[in-house]
């Protein structure tokens, strides 16, 4: 590893913090309404970023070509989000403001995240409230007509609005939605079943994506005056998350391969509400909506090897250790510190179930508070959900919950207006690193997607039109026929190799590594280890991997090995960075630097910054450069939430 | 458990289809019907054949991708997703009839996956809000009832998977398209659309081949989201308000 001494400009406007957006907004150069249908722009991935992106841009004027893989735009995976949307609102008069939003954004990001950004995400929460009840979007309400809110974790106020157990649902349809009226209008391109393949880059600019159609198999060039990039995070590396089985790295993979940043990769969120693993065959985790935090009580037996059955162990025999070690916080502390506490009962042979590998979420004192209707109505789809997987009814006895891989903070870095370091390459949503730092609140990550697609990109994206000379390449260009090659290439290994292994076994084998190694808690031997071992699984896998079928023809072994060939090379990427950040924060947690009492112990003389990498082509080695990250608003504190 | 799997093969839209005959053994009843489908791919990779196809992504029962008719019920035997199916609803040596939805406006993609991009159409032809972005007036400024919003949000639930035209023997939409039409019907923000909307999107519905509701009401049965018919009703009363007075 070397480190560069790049200095990477963040584009941060001057000014006092409240006034940062608004003047930059003012200073940003405008696209007037009748050039705006001259630019086209590629968006990649329909999700809520993605998909308002869109709808936004294709509403201004310009023309969108919009990509996703699966059959429909409405599929993407924000779809699942089951909680709610952060807004400081303050319609509960219980004392929320931007200022306050702001700080426990920053708190619960550990000090990792950048402040111009995380201001403008919690300023412009309110209009995306506005934004999606004008949409339609059925949100929460109470009787006497006005929108509902309740608390969520990491926060002692109630700015979180939802709608049942389906908030990202109902987000999502109301972008798609707005999307599928652009459809009409003729303003958006769809292209579902579409894979990214490769970014295309000319004279430092991105110029365009090679895309394969995933029915028809066909390999294609569209070029662009820019491309947004709103591919989601890279979960999956772990193999089992909470992500969508589709959910991959190979978008914003390729586009550091092609020299983008790719900033904190070792920043993932684990969630501390899902169902935990049930046997070999898993494909996939299921969380369980945080808000169950709010009325359900998270225990443990106070003996290890305790097998009686939940309602057999007494009050006196429990312990509901969070509420115990986080009085003021209780069963709401933010997800990295309650993953922690319930992977350190766990390993203390305290944990639940027939694995030993979970705690409770008991709701018996809710439902005998409330009633078993009032839970119903609040979490009533949830539970229903819980009981299909699981085969046990929540309403009688305590849900059984574990930590699992559900965010990531890291992704490809970006600056103020959410431009990658390539000009022209736009990053927004789960896929840049921007607004999270180590470790992501709950409720902010639909934030983070909707306003970054309906009110940051649209301005800054006409910015950069108005900045830069208009492109005059098309797919004729030979840096597209260079990366078609690329990608063509690369099918056609996959088909010769013709090995014993599939491409699946591959990624379990990654992926049951990863989460050993780089997973809820590393440390410097363990990394060191997984770094030696990716390469021979790399090694294996492209002598041995088996991919059925051809080229030219729907194939699902090959979207597998090519998904898988992405994490591979992304999970050596993040255990060096976990192994290079000698710290302790948010879902970043170094066994060797910890307190006395176990919390994450972070080092801000020699941290306080943005990892970035840059590929070195093919050498494993990349280098790191360093964006420091400057502090004047909030005093660098320790997370306490005693 | 071990089960005997017939799996409809198509290689396209214009190809012959067949059922083909596989053993699926050692499946744990815990595992999802799709985890079990997973399986049996991974054995046929191994063994150098072409895995079968089948739409699914979240698999927590809410994107709306995956949908296979299983013994002759659209999702199979309990009223849920078909990722949200679990093997425990079968028993130790069971035959499994596994089919695609079948439905003229659905073409097959390849076995059990069909092209629903009709349903996209009929939500562009007016299943929206026309909104402009960032303008939008204060969200509490309109009081909307709790009784109207919940409704609004028990039809806004469909998942749009296609369950109910595969279910209906006049392969009909009318589940699909009236849920959306009934929710934005029920909103103050949906109303100055209202008629225009309702008319578009049932003439798309007819341009796109789906029949016409006879009232079997099988849409509600399978519907994993638990649809409700009314919607039907409430689409023919809006239809036939703007047909009458004029959109």
């Amino acid at each position: 590893m070397k480190v560069l001494e790049e200095r990477l400009d963040a584009r941060i406007p001057d000014g006092p913090l409240d006034q940062k957006w608004t003047r930059h907004q003012g200073e940003m150069k405008l696209v007037s309404p009748n050039n705006k249908r001259k630019y086209t722009v590629i968006v990649v991935g329909t999700g809520l970023a993605g998909g308002s992106a869109a709808a936004t841009l294709a509403e201004l004027g310009y023309n969108v070509l919009s990509f996703c893989y699966q059959d429909s735009a409405r599929r993407a995976h924000s779809i699942a989000a089951q909680g709610g949307i952060n807004a400081c609102k303050n319609y509960q008069n219980d004392g929320d403001s931007v200022r306050r939003f702001f700080h426990d954004t920053i708190k619960g990001g550990d000090f990792r995240s950048r402040e111009a950004n995380v201001y403008r995400l919690t300023e412009l929460s309110t209009d995306i409230i506005d934004q999606c009840v004008a949409q339609g979007v059925p949100f929460a309400r109470e009787y006497g007509g006005t929108l509902a809110n309740r608390s969520f974790g990491g926060a002692q106020v109630s700015r979180t609005f939802y709608a049942r157990g389906q908030t990202g649902q109902q987000l999502l349809l109301g972008c798609y939605q707005a999307m599928m009226r652009q459809v009409n209008a003729g303003k958006i391109t769809l292209f579902p079943r579409t894979e990214m393949l490769d970014l295309v880059v000319a004279n430092g600019r991105a110029i365009g994506i090679i895309t394969r159609d995933m029915v028809t198999g066909k390999v294609e060039k569209h070029c662009a005056d820019a491309v947004v990039l709103a591919t989601g995070g890279y979960g999956n590396v772990f193999y089992l998350s909470t992500n969508a089985k589709g959910c991959n790295v190979t978008a914003g993979f390729r586009a550091y391969r092609q020299g983008a940043y790719f900033s904190n990769p070792c920043y993932t969120q684990i969630h501390p509400t899902c169902i935990p693993p049930h046997g070999e065959h898993q494909s996939k985790l299921t969380l369980m909506s945080e808000s169950l935090r709010n009325d359900g009580r998270v225990w443990v037996s106070k003996t290890p090897g305790d097998k009686r059955a939940p309602d057999q162990i007494p009050d006196e025999d429990r312990d509901y250790y969070l509420e115990r070690i986080y009085p003021s916080f209780g069963n709401l502390a933010p997800r990295d510190i309650a993953s922690r506490a319930a992977k350190r009962v766990v390993d203390e042979g305290r944990g639940v179930g027939p694995t030993g590998v979970g705690v409770y979420l008991d709701f018996r004192d809710a439902i005998g508070r409330l009633g078993a209707q009032n839970i119903a109505a609040k979490y009533g789809n949830l539970f229903d959900m819980y009981q299909r997987i699981t085969d046990e009814d929540p309403y009688k006895v305590p849900m059984r919950i574990y930590p699992a891989s559900h965010y990531t903070m890291g992704g490809l870095w970006v600056d103020y207006n959410l431009m990658s370091n390539l000009p022209g390459l736009f990053v927004i949503g789960e896929a840049n690193f921007s607004d999270h730092g180590a470790n992501r609140l709950g409720a902010s990550a639909l934030l983070q997607g909707l306003v970054d697609g309906y009110f940051v990109l649209p301005y800054t994206i006409g910015d950069y039109f108005a900045r830069f000379k208009k492109l005059d390449a098309s797919a004729d260009h030979p840096e597209f026929d260079q990366a078609e090659a690329r990608v063509k290439d690369r099918i056609r290994t996959f088909l010769s190799i013709n090995g014993r292994r599939t491409p699946d076994s591959f990624h379990r084998q990654l992926g049951q590594l990863v989460w050993d190694k780089c997973g809820m808690s590393r440390n410097a031997e363990g990394l060191k280890e997984a770094i030696a071992r990716i390469p021979e699984i790399r090694q294996e896998f492209w002598e041995d991997v088996k991919v059925v079928g051809s080229g030219e023809d729907l194939n699902i072994s090959l979207e597998q090995a090519g998904r898988t060939a992405d994490f591979i090379d992304l999970a050596e990427l993040m255990c060096r960075d976990a192994l290079a950040r000698e710290e302790s924060c948010g879902g970043h947690f170094r066994e060797e630097h910890q307190t006395d009492e176990g919390e994450a112990l972070r080092d801000d003389e020699r941290f306080c910054h943005v990892s970035c990498w840059k590929s070195n082509g093919t050498d494993p080695d990349p280098d790191l450069i360093l964006e420091p990250l400057v502090f004047e608003n909030v005093q660098l504190a320790t997370r306490s939430y005693k | 458990m071990n089960l005997t799997l017939h799996v409809w093969r198509q290689k396209g839209p214009a190809a012959a289809g067949r059922m083909v005959t596989y053993q699926a053994r050692g499946v744990s009843p815990d595992q999802s019907f799709l985890e079990m489908l997973d399986g049996l791919n991974e054995e046929l990779i191994t063994k150098g054949e072409e895995p079968v196809a089948f739409d699914h992504d979240c698999r927590e029962g809410i994107c709306g991708s995956c949908g296979m008719v299983i013994n002759g019920v659209a999702h199979g035997p309990e009223q849920t997703t078909t990722c949200q199916l679990h093997m425990r609803s079968f028993e130790d040596g069971d035959e499994i009839y596994i089919e695609p939805w079948r439905a003229e406006p659905f073409p097959v993609v390849r076995d059990l996956m069909v092209d629903r991009s009709a349903f996209d159409r009929i939500i562009s032809a007016g299943g929206y809000v026309s909104i402009n972005t960032g303008s939008a007036p204060e969200a509490n400024a309109t009081a909307i009832r709790k009784e109207d919003a919940d409704m609004a949000f028990d039809a806004a639930t469909c998942i749009g998977c296609g369950a109910c035209v595969a279910a209906c023997k006049n392969a009909s939409a009318m589940l699909f398209t009236s849920a959306k039409v009934s929710q934005l019907a029920k909103l103050p923000q949906g109303q100055v659309e209202r008629k225009r909307r309702v008319l578009n999107m049932v003439e798309r519905m007819d341009q796109e081949g789906f029949g016409n509701c006879s009232n079997y009401q099988e849409c509600e049965a399978v519907c994993p989201k638990g649809i409700s018919t009314q919607n039907i009703s409430v689409m023919n009363r809006e239809y036939l308000r703007a047909t009458l007075t004029g959109a």
